[in-house]
Protein backbone atom coordinates (compact mmCIF):
# COMPACT_ATOMS: atom_id res chain seq x y z
CA UNK A 1 0.00 0.00 0.00
CA UNK A 2 1.60 3.47 -0.72
CA UNK A 3 0.56 6.95 0.39
CA UNK A 4 -0.47 9.74 -1.64
CA UNK A 5 2.10 11.31 -3.29
CA UNK A 6 3.44 13.81 -0.62
CA UNK A 7 6.74 16.63 -0.18
CA UNK A 8 9.25 15.49 2.48
CA UNK A 9 11.30 17.93 4.24
CA UNK A 10 14.12 17.29 6.94
CA UNK A 11 14.41 19.88 8.97
CA UNK A 12 17.83 19.93 11.36
CA UNK A 13 17.00 22.43 13.40
CA UNK A 14 13.93 23.65 15.62
CA UNK A 15 13.61 26.48 14.36
CA UNK A 16 14.02 25.32 10.68
CA UNK A 17 11.26 22.87 11.58
CA UNK A 18 8.74 25.80 12.89
CA UNK A 19 9.38 27.58 9.74
CA UNK A 20 8.99 25.16 7.50
CA UNK A 21 5.41 24.32 9.50
CA UNK A 22 4.40 28.05 8.99
CA UNK A 23 5.13 27.96 5.55
CA UNK A 24 3.23 24.94 4.38
CA UNK A 25 0.39 25.91 7.21
CA UNK A 26 -3.16 23.44 7.14
CA UNK A 27 -1.09 21.01 4.34
CA UNK A 28 1.84 19.99 6.75
CA UNK A 29 2.12 16.97 9.12
CA UNK A 30 4.83 16.36 11.55
CA UNK A 31 6.35 13.20 11.04
CA UNK A 32 7.72 11.99 14.53
CA UNK A 33 7.51 8.24 15.02
CA UNK A 34 5.06 7.61 12.29
CA UNK A 35 3.50 4.41 13.98
CA UNK A 36 0.19 5.87 13.54
CA UNK A 37 0.51 8.82 10.97
CA UNK A 38 2.20 6.43 8.40
CA UNK A 39 -0.25 3.31 8.28
CA UNK A 40 -3.16 6.23 8.16
CA UNK A 41 -1.46 6.96 4.98
CA UNK A 42 -1.37 4.18 3.68
CA UNK A 43 -5.10 3.68 4.09
CA UNK A 44 -5.58 7.44 2.33
CA UNK A 45 -7.05 8.31 5.76
CA UNK A 46 -4.59 10.99 5.84
CA UNK A 47 -3.30 12.63 2.91
CA UNK A 48 -0.80 15.68 3.88
CA UNK A 49 0.99 17.38 1.29
CA UNK A 50 3.99 17.85 3.02
CA UNK A 51 5.50 15.92 5.85
CA UNK A 52 7.93 17.39 8.26
CA UNK A 53 10.30 14.90 9.57
CA UNK A 54 11.37 15.68 13.07
CA UNK A 55 13.66 12.95 13.72
CA UNK A 56 17.03 14.69 12.67
CA UNK A 57 16.04 17.83 15.24
CA UNK A 58 19.08 17.72 18.02
CA UNK A 59 17.42 18.15 22.02
CA UNK A 60 14.19 16.43 21.83
CA UNK A 61 14.75 13.32 23.28
CA UNK A 62 14.96 14.69 26.71
CA UNK A 63 13.08 12.92 30.20
CA UNK A 64 13.49 14.89 33.09
CA UNK A 65 12.35 16.42 35.97
CA UNK A 66 12.67 20.37 36.10
CA UNK A 67 10.57 23.14 37.66
CA UNK A 68 7.76 20.94 39.32
CA UNK A 69 7.39 19.19 36.30
CA UNK A 70 8.46 15.53 34.75
CA UNK A 71 9.20 16.39 31.28
CA UNK A 72 9.05 14.62 27.81
CA UNK A 73 10.21 15.60 24.28
CA UNK A 74 8.75 15.00 21.27
CA UNK A 75 11.21 12.38 20.67
CA UNK A 76 10.71 10.21 23.40
CA UNK A 77 9.94 7.18 21.97
CA UNK A 78 7.53 4.78 23.92
CA UNK A 79 10.42 2.33 24.87
CA UNK A 80 12.71 4.92 26.33
CA UNK A 81 9.60 5.38 28.98
CA UNK A 82 9.64 1.85 29.86
CA UNK A 83 13.45 1.80 30.19
CA UNK A 84 13.60 5.38 31.91
CA UNK A 85 14.63 5.18 35.48
CA UNK A 86 13.30 9.01 36.05
CA UNK A 87 9.86 7.41 35.26
CA UNK A 88 9.86 4.34 36.93
CA UNK A 89 10.68 6.62 40.36
CA UNK A 90 8.92 9.62 39.88
CA UNK A 91 5.37 8.30 38.49
CA UNK A 92 3.67 4.91 38.38
CA UNK A 93 0.88 5.38 36.41
CA UNK A 94 3.36 6.23 33.12
CA UNK A 95 5.25 3.38 34.24
CA UNK A 96 2.25 1.21 34.18
CA UNK A 97 1.07 1.82 30.85
CA UNK A 98 4.36 2.04 28.88
CA UNK A 99 4.86 -1.72 28.53
CA UNK A 100 1.59 -1.75 27.09
CA UNK A 101 1.18 0.43 24.21
CA UNK A 102 1.31 -1.52 20.41
CA UNK A 103 4.17 -4.45 20.80
CA UNK A 104 7.57 -3.65 21.25
CA UNK A 105 8.66 -2.88 17.57
CA UNK A 106 6.18 -0.29 17.42
CA UNK A 107 7.33 1.10 20.86
CA UNK A 108 10.76 1.49 19.64
CA UNK A 109 9.97 4.24 16.92
CA UNK A 110 6.63 5.73 17.95
CA UNK A 111 6.73 8.73 20.42
CA UNK A 112 4.88 10.00 23.38
CA UNK A 113 3.98 13.40 21.96
CA UNK A 114 3.30 11.66 18.90
CA UNK A 115 0.53 9.27 20.36
CA UNK A 116 -0.70 12.46 22.50
CA UNK A 117 -1.21 14.75 19.51
CA UNK A 118 -2.49 11.91 17.49
CA UNK A 119 -5.66 11.64 19.53
CA UNK A 120 -7.06 8.19 19.11
CA UNK A 121 -9.67 7.61 21.39
CA UNK A 122 -8.21 4.50 21.89
CA UNK A 123 -4.77 5.44 22.19
CA UNK A 124 -3.40 4.64 25.61
CA UNK A 125 -1.54 8.02 26.55
CA UNK A 126 -4.29 10.53 26.31
CA UNK A 127 -5.78 8.89 29.41
CA UNK A 128 -2.88 8.68 31.22
CA UNK A 129 -2.05 12.50 30.76
CA UNK A 130 -5.96 13.03 31.80
CA UNK A 131 -5.58 11.40 35.14
CA UNK A 132 -2.05 13.06 36.01
CA UNK A 133 -3.06 16.26 34.59
CA UNK A 134 -0.47 16.80 32.53
CA UNK A 135 -0.10 19.76 29.95
CA UNK A 136 1.19 20.05 26.24
CA UNK A 137 4.23 22.28 24.80
CA UNK A 138 3.16 23.88 21.50
CA UNK A 139 5.55 26.11 19.06
CA UNK A 140 5.49 27.73 16.48
CA UNK A 141 7.27 30.90 14.42
CA UNK A 142 4.92 33.10 16.97
CA UNK A 143 6.27 31.81 19.97
CA UNK A 144 5.37 28.98 22.80
CA UNK A 145 1.75 28.01 24.24
CA UNK A 146 1.02 25.52 27.23
CA UNK A 147 -2.25 23.55 26.82
CA UNK A 148 -3.96 21.58 29.55
CA UNK A 149 -4.36 18.46 28.46
CA UNK A 150 -8.21 18.61 28.82
CA UNK A 151 -8.21 21.79 26.55
CA UNK A 152 -5.79 20.08 23.76
CA UNK A 153 -7.86 17.00 23.52
CA UNK A 154 -10.98 18.34 21.55
CA UNK A 155 -12.54 15.84 19.70
CA UNK A 156 -12.19 12.00 17.44
CA UNK A 157 -8.38 12.12 15.89
CA UNK A 158 -8.38 16.14 17.16
CA UNK A 159 -6.70 18.29 19.00
CA UNK A 160 -6.36 21.94 19.41
CA UNK A 161 -3.20 22.58 17.49
CA UNK A 162 -3.47 25.74 15.25
CA UNK A 163 -1.68 25.52 11.88
CA UNK A 164 2.04 25.97 12.10
CA UNK A 165 2.15 24.98 15.48
CA UNK A 166 3.90 21.36 16.74
CA UNK A 167 4.08 19.60 20.24
CA UNK A 168 7.98 19.84 21.48
CA UNK A 169 7.05 18.37 24.74
CA UNK A 170 4.37 17.12 27.74
CA UNK A 171 4.65 18.01 30.99
CA UNK A 172 3.65 16.21 33.90
CA UNK A 173 3.47 17.81 37.29
CA UNK A 174 5.84 16.07 39.99
CA UNK A 175 3.47 15.06 42.85
CA UNK A 176 5.59 15.99 46.16
CA UNK A 177 4.02 13.73 48.98
CA UNK A 178 2.06 10.55 48.63
CA UNK A 179 1.43 9.56 45.32
CA UNK A 180 0.27 6.54 43.68
CA UNK A 181 -1.44 5.62 40.72
CA UNK A 182 -1.36 2.48 37.46
CA UNK A 183 -2.54 1.98 33.97
CA UNK A 184 -4.98 -1.20 33.69
CA UNK A 185 -5.31 -1.89 30.52
CA UNK A 186 -7.52 -5.25 28.90
CA UNK A 187 -6.19 -6.51 25.52
CA UNK A 188 -7.14 -8.94 22.94
CA UNK A 189 -3.55 -9.52 22.24
CA UNK A 190 -0.30 -7.54 22.54
CA UNK A 191 -0.32 -4.93 19.91
CA UNK A 192 -4.55 -4.53 19.46
CA UNK A 193 -5.90 -1.48 20.89
CA UNK A 194 -7.06 -1.44 24.24
CA UNK A 195 -10.51 -3.25 24.66
CA UNK A 196 -10.89 -1.13 27.50
CA UNK A 197 -8.08 0.91 29.62
CA UNK A 198 -8.30 2.89 32.78
CA UNK A 199 -5.70 5.29 34.18
CA UNK A 200 -5.77 6.35 38.15
CA UNK A 201 -3.44 8.35 40.45
CA UNK A 202 -4.69 9.52 43.85
CA UNK A 203 -2.15 12.16 45.79
CA UNK A 204 -2.77 11.97 49.63
CA UNK A 205 -2.85 15.15 52.43
CA UNK A 206 -0.84 14.62 55.60
CA UNK A 207 -4.09 12.88 57.56
CA UNK A 208 -4.51 10.08 54.60
CA UNK A 209 -7.26 11.75 53.21
CA UNK A 210 -7.56 11.90 48.88
CA UNK A 211 -6.40 15.47 47.61
CA UNK A 212 -6.43 15.22 44.65
CA UNK A 213 -7.70 12.30 42.31
CA UNK A 214 -7.14 11.19 38.56
CA UNK A 215 -9.34 8.88 36.54
CA UNK A 216 -9.71 8.74 32.78
CA UNK A 217 -10.85 6.11 30.47
CA UNK A 218 -9.33 4.50 27.19
CA UNK A 219 -11.73 3.04 24.20
CA UNK A 220 -15.31 3.78 26.03
CA UNK A 221 -15.67 7.18 24.16
CA UNK A 222 -15.18 9.07 21.31
CA UNK A 223 -12.48 10.66 23.13
CA UNK A 224 -10.47 9.74 25.67
CA UNK A 225 -12.64 10.11 28.75
CA UNK A 226 -12.25 11.92 32.43
CA UNK A 227 -14.13 10.45 34.78
CA UNK A 228 -14.78 13.90 36.13
CA UNK A 229 -17.69 12.71 38.27
CA UNK A 230 -16.02 9.67 40.31
CA UNK A 231 -12.92 12.22 40.76
CA UNK A 232 -15.26 14.53 42.84
CA UNK A 233 -16.35 11.91 44.94
CA UNK A 234 -12.71 11.17 45.92
CA UNK A 235 -11.75 14.30 46.39
CA UNK A 236 -11.22 15.55 50.33
CA UNK A 237 -12.92 11.51 51.61
CA UNK A 238 -10.69 9.27 53.39
CA UNK A 239 -10.22 6.38 51.02
CA UNK A 240 -12.42 2.99 51.87
CA UNK A 241 -13.37 0.39 49.87
CA UNK A 242 -16.97 1.42 49.74
CA UNK A 243 -15.78 4.53 48.35
CA UNK A 244 -13.93 3.05 45.63
CA UNK A 245 -16.72 1.41 44.58
CA UNK A 246 -19.09 4.65 44.63
CA UNK A 247 -15.97 5.72 42.52
CA UNK A 248 -16.55 2.33 40.15
CA UNK A 249 -19.95 3.18 39.67
CA UNK A 250 -19.32 6.50 38.43
CA UNK A 251 -16.49 5.83 36.05
CA UNK A 252 -18.66 3.42 34.88
CA UNK A 253 -21.40 5.85 34.17
CA UNK A 254 -19.16 7.80 32.17
CA UNK A 255 -18.14 5.61 29.58
CA UNK A 256 -20.73 4.63 26.81
CA UNK A 257 -18.66 2.16 24.96
CA UNK A 258 -19.93 0.77 21.03
CA UNK A 259 -20.64 -3.26 20.38
CA UNK A 260 -17.92 -4.00 18.06
CA UNK A 261 -15.13 -6.80 17.77
CA UNK A 262 -13.92 -6.37 20.86
CA UNK A 263 -17.30 -7.04 22.67
CA UNK A 264 -20.23 -5.42 23.76
CA UNK A 265 -20.79 -2.53 25.44
CA UNK A 266 -22.53 -3.67 28.38
CA UNK A 267 -19.25 -6.08 28.85
CA UNK A 268 -17.09 -3.17 28.37
CA UNK A 269 -18.75 -0.75 30.83
CA UNK A 270 -18.03 -3.27 33.52
CA UNK A 271 -14.64 -3.74 32.92
CA UNK A 272 -14.23 0.08 33.27
CA UNK A 273 -16.26 -0.22 36.98
CA UNK A 274 -14.09 -3.04 37.44
CA UNK A 275 -10.80 -1.71 36.76
CA UNK A 276 -10.97 1.68 38.09
CA UNK A 277 -12.15 0.37 41.39
CA UNK A 278 -8.99 -2.34 40.99
CA UNK A 279 -6.90 0.67 39.77
CA UNK A 280 -7.77 3.30 42.62
CA UNK A 281 -6.57 0.41 45.05
CA UNK A 282 -3.60 -0.17 43.62
CA UNK A 283 -3.21 3.65 43.67
CA UNK A 284 -4.10 3.87 47.05
CA UNK A 285 -1.31 1.06 48.12
CA UNK A 286 1.28 2.72 46.30
CA UNK A 287 0.55 6.14 47.65
CA UNK A 288 0.22 4.72 51.18
CA UNK A 289 4.01 2.58 50.69
CA UNK A 290 5.79 6.02 48.74
CA UNK B 1 14.57 12.64 -3.50
CA UNK B 2 18.06 11.25 -3.51
CA UNK B 3 19.43 9.32 -0.16
CA UNK B 4 22.03 7.13 1.10
CA UNK B 5 21.44 3.86 3.05
CA UNK B 6 24.04 1.68 4.03
CA UNK B 7 21.94 -1.94 3.83
CA UNK B 8 24.03 -4.43 5.69
CA UNK B 9 27.69 -2.53 5.52
CA UNK B 10 27.48 -1.68 1.67
CA UNK B 11 26.58 2.27 1.13
CA UNK B 12 23.80 2.33 -1.93
CA UNK B 13 22.53 5.89 -3.42
CA UNK B 14 19.62 6.40 -4.90
CA UNK B 15 16.67 8.49 -6.62
CA UNK B 16 13.76 7.45 -4.36
CA UNK B 17 9.98 9.00 -4.16
CA UNK B 18 9.80 10.34 -0.24
CA UNK B 19 6.00 7.84 -0.09
CA UNK B 20 8.22 4.66 -0.91
CA UNK B 21 8.28 2.38 2.01
CA UNK B 22 11.37 1.27 3.01
CA UNK B 23 10.45 -2.45 3.30
CA UNK B 24 9.51 -2.16 -0.55
CA UNK B 25 12.98 -0.02 -1.11
CA UNK B 26 14.86 -3.00 0.29
CA UNK B 27 12.73 -5.73 -1.79
CA UNK B 28 12.74 -4.08 -5.04
CA UNK B 29 15.51 -1.32 -4.89
CA UNK B 30 18.05 -3.19 -3.62
CA UNK B 31 16.87 -6.32 -4.70
CA UNK B 32 17.15 -8.17 -1.13
CA UNK B 33 13.70 -10.36 -0.86
CA UNK B 34 14.41 -12.16 2.49
CA UNK B 35 12.80 -8.88 3.95
CA UNK B 36 8.65 -10.17 3.66
CA UNK B 37 5.71 -8.68 3.57
CA UNK B 38 3.29 -9.60 5.91
CA UNK B 39 0.35 -8.13 6.71
CA UNK B 40 1.45 -4.24 5.37
CA UNK B 41 -0.52 -2.43 8.07
CA UNK B 42 1.96 -2.89 11.22
CA UNK B 43 0.95 -5.88 12.79
CA UNK B 44 2.50 -8.89 12.37
CA UNK B 45 6.05 -7.51 12.28
CA UNK B 46 7.26 -10.19 9.30
CA UNK B 47 8.89 -6.84 7.60
CA UNK B 48 10.98 -5.76 10.52
CA UNK B 49 14.81 -5.02 9.92
CA UNK B 50 17.34 -3.04 12.17
CA UNK B 51 17.67 0.79 11.62
CA UNK B 52 20.69 1.68 13.22
CA UNK B 53 20.79 -1.54 15.17
CA UNK B 54 16.92 -1.04 16.55
CA UNK B 55 13.97 -3.33 15.35
CA UNK B 56 11.46 -1.48 13.44
CA UNK B 57 8.50 -2.40 11.26
CA UNK B 58 10.13 -1.84 7.41
CA UNK B 59 6.41 -0.97 5.87
CA UNK B 60 5.94 1.82 8.92
CA UNK B 61 9.45 3.53 7.82
CA UNK B 62 9.76 5.66 4.89
CA UNK B 63 12.70 4.93 2.71
CA UNK B 64 13.46 8.54 3.04
CA UNK B 65 13.47 8.23 6.63
CA UNK B 66 16.80 5.77 6.36
CA UNK B 67 19.03 8.14 4.62
CA UNK B 68 22.27 8.04 5.96
CA UNK B 69 21.22 5.26 8.75
CA UNK B 70 22.45 1.90 8.16
CA UNK B 71 20.40 -1.17 7.73
CA UNK B 72 20.79 -5.03 8.86
CA UNK B 73 18.77 -7.22 6.98
CA UNK B 74 18.25 -11.18 7.17
CA UNK B 75 20.86 -11.08 4.06
CA UNK B 76 23.51 -9.53 6.60
CA UNK B 77 23.52 -11.98 8.97
CA UNK B 78 25.80 -14.40 7.25
CA UNK B 79 29.43 -13.25 7.61
CA UNK B 80 32.35 -14.42 5.57
CA UNK B 81 30.49 -17.43 4.59
CA UNK B 82 29.34 -18.71 7.87
CA UNK B 83 26.25 -18.56 9.06
CA UNK B 84 25.41 -16.50 12.06
CA UNK B 85 24.76 -18.58 15.41
CA UNK B 86 21.25 -17.46 15.57
CA UNK B 87 20.95 -19.00 11.73
CA UNK B 88 22.71 -22.26 13.23
CA UNK B 89 20.10 -22.23 16.24
CA UNK B 90 17.09 -21.63 14.10
CA UNK B 91 18.47 -24.78 11.96
CA UNK B 92 19.10 -27.27 15.31
CA UNK B 93 16.25 -25.99 16.91
CA UNK B 94 13.71 -26.19 13.99
CA UNK B 95 12.40 -22.65 14.65
CA UNK B 96 10.78 -22.10 11.58
CA UNK B 97 8.27 -24.05 10.41
CA UNK B 98 7.02 -22.36 6.52
CA UNK B 99 9.68 -19.33 6.99
CA UNK B 100 7.72 -16.17 6.08
CA UNK B 101 8.22 -14.96 9.99
CA UNK B 102 11.94 -15.97 10.48
CA UNK B 103 14.14 -13.51 8.70
CA UNK B 104 12.08 -10.78 11.07
CA UNK B 105 12.63 -13.42 14.43
CA UNK B 106 16.16 -13.95 13.59
CA UNK B 107 16.43 -10.15 13.73
CA UNK B 108 14.80 -9.39 16.78
CA UNK B 109 16.30 -12.65 18.63
CA UNK B 110 19.66 -11.06 17.50
CA UNK B 111 18.87 -7.23 18.99
CA UNK B 112 17.43 -9.21 22.53
CA UNK B 113 21.05 -10.74 22.61
CA UNK B 114 22.82 -7.89 22.12
CA UNK B 115 21.58 -6.52 25.58
CA UNK B 116 20.55 -9.69 27.24
CA UNK B 117 22.83 -12.45 25.89
CA UNK B 118 20.78 -14.81 28.32
CA UNK B 119 17.23 -14.24 28.42
CA UNK B 120 14.96 -16.69 30.21
CA UNK B 121 11.62 -17.61 28.56
CA UNK B 122 9.37 -15.10 29.30
CA UNK B 123 12.30 -12.04 27.99
CA UNK B 124 12.08 -14.24 24.44
CA UNK B 125 8.27 -14.04 24.38
CA UNK B 126 7.93 -10.65 25.36
CA UNK B 127 10.63 -9.63 22.71
CA UNK B 128 9.22 -11.22 20.14
CA UNK B 129 5.35 -10.14 20.96
CA UNK B 130 5.75 -7.67 18.29
CA UNK B 131 6.09 -10.85 15.66
CA UNK B 132 3.68 -13.05 14.63
CA UNK B 133 4.10 -16.70 13.21
CA UNK B 134 1.05 -17.44 11.63
CA UNK B 135 2.49 -21.63 12.33
CA UNK B 136 2.46 -20.93 15.71
CA UNK B 137 5.66 -22.39 16.20
CA UNK B 138 6.55 -19.95 18.90
CA UNK B 139 8.01 -23.00 21.00
CA UNK B 140 11.24 -23.43 19.18
CA UNK B 141 11.53 -20.06 17.87
CA UNK B 142 11.88 -19.63 21.61
CA UNK B 143 14.19 -22.41 21.92
CA UNK B 144 16.26 -20.88 19.05
CA UNK B 145 16.91 -17.75 20.31
CA UNK B 146 17.78 -18.80 23.73
CA UNK B 147 20.28 -20.89 22.20
CA UNK B 148 21.82 -18.83 19.96
CA UNK B 149 22.64 -17.00 23.26
CA UNK B 150 24.49 -19.99 24.82
CA UNK B 151 26.29 -20.43 21.69
CA UNK B 152 27.00 -16.54 21.38
CA UNK B 153 28.39 -16.97 24.67
CA UNK B 154 30.44 -20.21 24.40
CA UNK B 155 32.21 -19.04 21.31
CA UNK B 156 32.99 -15.38 22.90
CA UNK B 157 34.36 -16.85 25.85
CA UNK B 158 36.51 -19.50 23.48
CA UNK B 159 37.85 -16.40 21.90
CA UNK B 160 39.07 -15.14 25.18
CA UNK B 161 40.85 -18.32 26.45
Amino acid sequence: MYPSAFEYKAPTTLEEALTMLAEVGDEGRVLAGGQSLIPMMKLRLAVPGVLVDINGLPGLDFIEGANGHLRVGALVRHNDIVNSEVVTQANHTMAAAAPWIADPLVRNRGTVCGSVAHCDPEGDWNSVMLALRAQVVARSTSGERVIPIDDFVVDFFTNSLQPGEMVTEVRIPHYSGPAGGTYLKLERKIGDYATVAVATHLQLDSAGKIAQAGIALTAVNSINTRASAAEDALVGEAPSEELFGEAAELAAQASDPEDNVRGPAEYKRDIVRVYTRRGLAKALELAQAS
Amino acid sequence: MEITVTINGQARTSEVQPRKLLVDYIRTDAELTGTHIGCDTTSCGACTVLLDGVPVKSCTVFAVQANGKSVTTVEGLKQNGRLHPIQDAFKEYHGLQCGFCTPAMMLVGTALLEKNPDPSEDDVRWAISGNICRCTGYVNIVKSIQGAGKAIQALASGQAS
